[in-house]
């Protein structure tokens, strides 16, 4: 059973049905039992690193995800659910992550040109790193594959933990992993065949 | 590097899709959920759902429908029309949208925008502005581009996305419908103004006018269209292989 956790933070509706429509066995939920017991962990979330940070450790929830991504269990954070993985964010203001990812969340403004908007929002291509092996949850992809990014923060100072980069007047950090702990800062439910095969990817870790 | 975006809207009343030419005169075309699926298979970017029903009973079957939608394709869904408080909001993110486009709501209640915003993030939050040259001004006109609110265009459009819209979309009356190509003089103060992704709608009539718009705006992010893609005058993955084979970036 792959859980989402639900802690208060955006439409889980789309993320849902993106894991019923390749056949996993899927549930939504808020409780730490129902969390424990899962095979495989989702962290979603969209909005504000802080309000977030907030709901996920007043809940005791923040707590959960730790202790079951230590003892090895696979989780995916996606997009502010990414985020939230790392080590502290400097979204207005500086703020606690979860600290299973070395790093820290800034803004994306001050390292791109200044003609490229914010958010960063639409397609673009992952680039995995040449001096790594392809990480497991891109095994069906290839070189350049299309993914959509909604984001105005990135993940920085995670070299060691990069799986894929992508191209926005700058070198963003698309993916990270650290053993079983992995994020994407686009979303793969969004992502249409591509982002698909991701999930189908981590259901099968 | 981000690509150009592609964008079908499925205009939805009763359940079906219609389009009409001057935003009169409506025709039945499909079924949502099969044109949705069409469209996402064709490599559509993205999908806008817009609903034109009056009615609380056609809103409960178009939120079914959405939902429907949200759990068979997988690419970024926009939902406008009849977006006037934070519940509407509520109400459609929660059947699988990513953003919601205000319109005549805005108008009515310029605070909505700000309120969203602060809820759901800018990237939740789309401005779309029927706009019409009324003596040589650009105007803004609301209830579907039947009233002339009296405010000018481009102030407008700064100020929704000064108070948190982080797109906008640009019906430019006076082309749509027409299929003469896009708005191109509306679209480029359009963009001058703004730092946030806008998207380009009405006018487009064949796969030369998509070229051009991207083409003479390097900084548009995306080409909205309807009644081409509904009716096969343009096809989607023609249209993309063209853009790329002029240049532009595109996803393939």
């Amino acid at each position: 059973m792959i859980c989402i956790i639900d802690y208060g933070v955006g439409n889980l509706f789309s993320l849902r049905s993106s894991f019923e429509f390749i056949g996993a066995d899927v549930c939504v939920s808020s409780d730490p039992a129902v969390i424990s017991g899962a095979d495989k962990i989702i962290l979603p979330g969209v909005g504000a690193f802080c309000d977030a940070a907030d709901k996920l450790f007043q809940s005791g929830l923040g707590d959960v995800l730790i202790s079951r991504a230590k003892a090895g269990i696979p989780v995916l954070g996606i997009c502010l659910g990414m985020q939230l993985l790392f080590k502290k964010s400097y979204e207005y203001g500086e703020h606690r992550g979860l600290g299973l990812i070395k790093g820290s969340v800034c803004p994306i403004k001050p390292d791109i040109p200044d003609n490229f908007k914010i958010p960063h929002i639409g397609w673009n291509r992952l680039h995995f790193p040449d001096d790594k092996p392809k990480s497991p949850i891109f095994k069906y992809l290839s070189e350049g594959d299309f993914v959509y990014f909604v984001h105005s923060f990135y993940g920085k100072d995670c070299a060691e933990s990069t799986i894929a980069v992508t191209d926005y007047g700058a070198e963003l950090t698309a993916a990270v992993a650290d053993k079983n702990v992995y994020g994407t800062q686009f979303h793969p439910e969004k992502s249409g065949e591509t982002g698909l095969k991701i999930l189908k990817a981590f259901c099968e870790l | 590097m981000i690509t150009k975006r592609i964008i079908p809207c499925l205009d939805v009343k009763d359940g079906r899709v219609v389009k009409g030419v001057n935003f009169l005169g409506l025709a039945d075309v499909s079924s949502p959920v099969k044109l949705a699926e069409f469209y996402s298979s064709c490599g559509a970017d993205e999908l806008v759902f817009y609903d034109i029903t009056a009615s609380a009973e056609g809103r409960t079957i178009f939120t079914d429908i959405l939902r429907e939608a949200a759990s068979k394709v997988f690419i970024p869904l926009t939902v406008g029309g009849g977006i006037n408080t934070l519940d509407d909001f509520d109400r459609v993110l929660k059947c699988g949208a990513d953003k919601v486009s205000v319109n005549s709501g805005a108008i009515k209640n310029p605070s909505l925008i700000g309120e969203a915003a602060k809820r759901y993030g800018d990237q939740c939050v789309v401005i779309s502005a029927d706009v019409k040259r009324v003596d040589g001004v650009f105007r803004v006109f609301a209830k579907g581009g039947r009233e002339n609110t009296g405010m000018e265009a481009i102030e407008w459009i700064k100020r929704c996305v000064g108070n948190g819209a982080g797109e906008v979309v640009v019906n430019s009356i006076d082309t749509d419908g027409v299929k003469g190509g896009f708005d191109i003089e509306m679209l480029e103060a359009v963009c001058d103004a703004v730092n946030v992704p806008v998207i380009a709608s009405g006018g487009a009539g064949c796969i030369d006018d998509f070229v051009k718009l991207f083409k003479t705006i390097p900084n548009i992010d995306a080409g909205l269209a309807a009644s081409i893609f509904h009716f096969g005058e343009v096809k989607i993955s023609d249209l993309k292989k063209e853009l790329a084979k002029n240049g532009i970036n595109v996803r393939l």
